[in-house]
C-alpha cells in the first residue's frame, strides 16, 4: 500500500498524472490508500518500486476483487446445500435396504425340527435389516435363521453397514464443511441482530479506530454491531474483554447486503460509522446507509477531499478528518495554550489528571512529510505567519509560499539544510512510525531543545511513542474515535468545544479553575440533560403547576400546593447544582452550556431558568451526576432544592397529582 | 438426451405405475393386492423423493411435496398392513386390505400429480 511517506511523494509527483484541483502538485498523492494500521511498507523500497499510477486524490471506485467467502446464503440455501450433498448417500441407503429386505422375503427359513418354513415377512425383514445396518445386532429374531438366511444376512451386513457408514460420514463432512459452517454462522448472526432490542450502532471497519471505539462504547453501555473484512481483526475483537457480547460480521462493508444483514434497516439502528481504511468502501457505505436508513446518524472517515465531496453529496455524513482536527488543535495550542489545555482535559478519558500547560514555541518550524498530516499543519502554521520549512523528497513547487526542502528526512544533511539546528519545533508526520521516530531522534541529536510533534500511525507502537517523550503525539485513530464518541453521545460538548477553540486563555483558565473547584483534579464527566418529561419530569411538573397557578389560581384554591411554586419562582440552574441531602452544599458540577432554540448560552449563570425543550451540558463527578438526576426526577426533592422546605408527600398523593 | 432426466422421469413414472398396479383390483380382496408390489412402490417412491431433493425452483418444491405425500401415504399403508398381519392377527382380513389399498390409492393421486407436473414441465420447456 502506498502512503504519504516522503519517497512516495516523489513517485507521485513524477507521474504527472492529473490531479484534483484542490490538491497542489507535490502532494503525496497516494494518501487515499493509506490507512491506519495498514501500511507497513519500507518507504525506501516503495519509492522506487511505486510505478503504478495511484491516481492522486480521487477515490478509486472500481469494484473490488470478488471475495468468494462472502457469498450470501439464505436459510433455504443452506438446507438445499446439505440435501444436495446427501442425495447420493441417501439413495445408496435406500437401495441397499430395499435389496436386503427383498432378499430376506425370498430366502426360506427353518423351524426347530429342521423343516423348511416360509421366508421372513416384509416386516420382520425390515426389522432385521434395520438393526443390522445400524450395527445394533439383536441376533436372529423371531426364530433362529436357516443357513440360507444366514448366507444372505452376511451379505446384508457388509452392504448395509457400509452404506450406513457412508451416509453418516457424508453428513458429518457436509456439516463440518467451511461453506456450511459459514452459512450457519451467518444465520446465527442474523438472528442475533434481529433480537437486539435496544439502540445500537453499526461500526464498519474494526482497525485501531474501530477497536478503540468499540471499547469505549462497551464501557458506556452502548450496543454495537461490527462489520469487518479482515478475519484476523475479528479474532482480535473476540479476544477483547467486553462486557456485552460482540455481534460481529465478517464481510465487506461496501456490499449493501452486508450492511442490511448487520442491521442497517433494524428499527433500533441509531448510527452508522463508516471507519474502514478504504475511501471507496466508506463512500459505498454512506450511500447505502443514506438510501436504506435515512434516519440513522452517519459518520464517515475520509482520506481525500474528493472522497469527502462525494460523501457529502451521497448522504451528508459527519466527516471525521483526524489530520485537520489535529492541526486545528495544534493551532489552538499555539494561539492560546490555556484553551488547548481545557480542550484536552475535557476530551480526555474520565479521570485523567490535568496535563501541564503545553506551550509550543515561537520561532521556526520544520515539518517532515508533506502529506495528509504535514500539509494541514504546515498550512496553518504558515497562515499564522510562523516561518515553516517543509522536508519532502520531491522538490515540491512553491506551495502558497511555504519553503520546501527536497530530500529525505532521515538524512542528517537534509535536516541541516532545513535549518533544524536553528528551528524551535519539529513536526514529523510520515505514515511510518519507525521512520518518524528515527527522524525525530536524528533531529534531536542536531538540536536537543526542539519541541517535537510526532504522528503515530499504529496502536501497537504506543509503547515506543510513550517512552520517546515527544511533546505532542498525534494518534489519528484516537482522534477519530474520540470525535465519534462525542458526536454520538454528546453533541452539546462538541458545541462547547467549538467555543473553547475561540476563547481566550484567561477564559479557559477560569473554566479550568471552576471545574477543579467543583469536581477535583481529575478530568470531569460531562453529561447532557434535555428538559422534558423523560429526563426531567419533576422540573416539567413543577413548571406546569406554576403555570396553572398563574393562569386560574385553581390549584391554590385546593390548598394543597401551598408550599409549591413558592414566590412563583421557577427552577434555576443554581438549584440543580445543590445537594438534595443538604441544600447548602454544592454537588460539585458546573453548567457549561445551555441551548435554547439553537441559541447557545456559554457558562449559564446560576439564575438561568431552564424551560421545557432546553438542553443543558454539565461537567462534574459521577456522583454529582447521580445527585442531579435525583432532583430532576423527584418532585419532592426538587421542591426542597428550590424552596428549602421538604414537601415530600406520601406517594398516593404524588401519583394522583401526576395523573392530573 | 440427458441421462439425469431419463433417470428422473423413469423413477417418477415407475413410482406411479407400481402404485397403480398395487391399487388395481377389488378394494377388499387380498388376492388382488400383492404386498411385494407395495414394498416395491415404497422403495421407488423413496428413491424418487431423494432425486427431487435440492431443487430450489417452485415446480421443484411442488414435485417434492407430492412425493412426500405419496411417501407418507404408502408408509402408513405399510404400517397398517404390518399391524394387520402381525399384531392383530384375528382381525377380518378384508378390512385391513381395504384400508391399505385406500391409503395406497391416495398415494397414487399424489404420484399422478407428480407425473402431470413432469409432463407439463417438459412441454413448457419444449415450447
Amino acid at each position: 500500500m502506498a502512503s504519504d511517506s516522503q519517497p512516495q511523494g516523489a513517485a507521485a509527483s513524477g507521474e504527472g498524472a492529473p490531479r484534483d484541483a484542490a490538491r497542489p502538485p507535490g502532494a503525496s498523492s497516494t494518501d487515499a490508500a493509506a490507512a491506519d494500521g495498514a501500511s507497513t511498507n519500507t518507504a525506501a523500497a516503495s519509492a522506487s518500486a511505486d510505478a503504478a499510477p495511484h491516481d492522486v486524490a480521487t477515490v478509486d471506485l472500481a469494484p473490488p476483487a470478488a471475495a468468494p467467502g462472502f457469498a450470501w446464503l439464505s436459510h433455504a440455501s443452506v438446507l438445499h446445500l446439505l440435501l444436495r450433498r446427501l442425495r447420493l448417500p441417501l439413495l445408496v441407503v435406500i437401495v441397499v435396504f430395499a435389496i436386503s429386505v427383498a432378499g430376506f422375503v425370498l430366502v426360506p427359513g427353518v423351524d426347530a425340527d429342521g423343516r423348511p418354513t416360509a421366508p421372513l415377512s416384509f416386516f420382520h425383514s425390515f426389522y432385521f435389516v434395520t438393526y443390522t445396518a445400524t450395527t445394533i445386532g439383536f441376533g436372529e429374531v423371531p426364530v433362529a435363521f436357516s443357513d440360507a438366511q444366514r448366507m444372505w444376512a452376511t451379505v446384508v451386513i457388509y452392504l448395509s453397514v457400509v452404506a450406513w457408514t457412508y451416509m453418516l460420514l457424508t453428513l458429518l463432512a457436509a456439516v463440518q464443511d467451511g461453506a456450511f459452517q459459514r452459512a450457519i454462522a451467518s444465520i446465527r448472526f442474523e438472528r442475533r441482530v434481529r433480537r437486539i432490542a435496544e439502540p445500537f450502532l453499526l461500526v464498519l471497519g474494526c482497525g485501531d479506530t474501530g477497536l478503540r471505539l468499540t471499547r469505549i462504547f462497551d464501557r458506556l453501555g452502548m450496543r454495537f454491531v461490527v462489520v469487518e473484512i479482515d478475519a484476523a481483526r475479528l479474532q482480535a475483537l473476540d479476544l477483547e474483554d467486553f462486557r456485552h457480547d460482540v455481534v460481529a460480521l465478517h464481510d465487506d462493508a461496501s456490499r449493501p447486503h452486508a450492511l442490511v444483514r448487520a442491521g442497517l434497516r433494524h428499527p433500533c439502528c441509531r448510527a452508522v460509522l463508516a471507519l474502514t481504511n478504504d475511501d471507496a468502501a466508506n463512500l459505498a457505505a454512506v450511500l447505502t446507509a443514506s438510501l436504506l436508513n435515512p434516519k440513522a446518524t452517519l459518520i464517515a472517515r475520509s482520506h481525500t477531499a474528493h472522497a469527502t465531496t462525494l460523501m457529502q453529496a451521497a448522504g451528508r455524513p459527519r466527516i471525521v478528518d483526524p489530520f485537520v482536527a489535529f492541526a486545528e488543535q495544534l493551532m489552538m495550542a499555539l494561539r492560546a495554550p490555556g484553551c488547548y489545555r481545557l480542550f484536552d482535559w475535557l476530551t480526555a478519558l474520565r479521570g485523567t489528571p490535568l496535563a501541564p500547560e503545553l506551550v509550543p514555541p515561537d520561532g521556526a518550524w520544520v515539518v517532515c512529510g508533506y502529506g495528509r498530516f504535514g500539509r494541514p499543519v504546515a498550512h496553518r502554521l504558515h497562515e499564522r505567519g510562523v516561518p515553516v520549512r517543509v522536508v519532502e523528497p520531491s522538490a515540491i513547487a512553491d506551495d502558497n509560499g511555504i519553503e520546501a526542502i527536497a530530500g529525505d528526512g532521515t538524512q542528517r544533511e537534509t535536516l541541516e539544510r532545513a535549518g533544524v539546528a536553528s528551528a524551535r519545533a519539529l513536526v514529523v508526520g510520515t505514515d511510518n512510525d519507525l521512520r518518524n521516530l528515527a527522524i525525530a531522534r536524528l533531529a534531536q541529536s542536531i538540536n536537543p531543545a526542539l519541541f517535537v510533534v510526532l504522528r503515530q500511525n499504529e496502536a501497537e507502537n504506543t509503547l515506543l511513542f510513550d517512552h520517546f517523550g515527544a511533546d505532542l503525539v498525534m494518534r489519528p485513530s484516537e482522534i477519530i474515535a474520540d470525535e465519534c464518541v462525542a458526536l454520538l453521545t454528546s453533541p452539546l460538548l462538541l458545541r462547547f468545544l467549538r467555543h473553547v477553540r475561540r476563547q481566550t486563555d484567561a477564559w479557559a483558565d477560569e473554566v479550568i479553575h471552576r471545574l477543579r473547584d467543583a469536581s477535583g483534579r481529575l478530568s470531569p464527566d460531562t453529561w447532557e440533560i434535555r428538559i422534558d418529561r423523560e429526563q426531567a419530569p419533576a422540573l416539567c411538573e413543577r413548571r406546569a403547576a406554576a403555570d396553572s397557578r398563574a393562569d386560574a389560581d385553581a390549584v391554590a384554591s385546593t390548598g394543597a400546593d401551598a408550599g409549591i411554586g413558592l414566590h412563583g419562582r421557577g427552577v434555576r440552574i443554581g438549584d440543580l447544582l445543590h445537594d438534595p441531602q443538604d441544600r447548602s452544599a454544592h454537588i460539585g458540577a458546573v453548567a457549561l452550556l445551555a441551548l435554547r432554540a439553537d441559541r447557545e448560552t456559554l457558562l449559564p449563570a446560576d439564575d438561568w431558568t431552564p424551560a421545557e425543550g432546553d438542553e443543558l451540558l454539565f461537567a462534574g463527578s459521577e456522583a454529582a451526576r447521580r445527585r442531579m438526576t435525583i432532583g430532576l426526577q423527584d418532585r419532592g426533592v426538587l421542591d426542597y432544592l428550590v424552596t428549602g422546605r421538604a414537601t415530600r408527600r406520601p406517594w398516593p398523593w404524588q401519583r394522583s397529582r401526576g395523573e392530573a | 438426451m440427458n441421462t439425469e432426466k431419463v433417470v428422473f422421469g423413469f423413477f417418477i413414472l415407475l413410482a406411479a405405475t407400481l402404485n397403480f398396479g398395487f391399487v388395481w383390483g377389488d378394494i377388499d380382496v387380498a388376492a388382488h393386492h400383492q404386498v411385494s408390489e407395495l414394498f416395491a412402490a415404497i422403495v421407488v417412491n423413496l428413491v424418487a423423493t431423494i432425486l427431487k431433493l435440492g431443487d430450489r425452483t417452485q415446480v421443484g418444491a411442488i414435485h417434492l411435496a407430492s412425493s412426500l405425500v405419496a411417501d407418507v401415504q404408502l408408509l402408513i399403508a405399510a404400517a397398517v398392513w404390518t399391524w394387520g398381519s402381525h399384531v392383530q392377527v384375528g382381525h377380518p382380513e378384508s378390512e385391513i386390505v381395504a384400508s391399505v389399498v385406500s391409503l395406497a390409492a391416495g398415494a397414487l393421486l399424489a404420484n399422478l400429480v407428480s407425473v402431470v407436473l413432469l409432463i407439463t414441465e417438459t412441454l413448457t420447456f419444449r415450447r
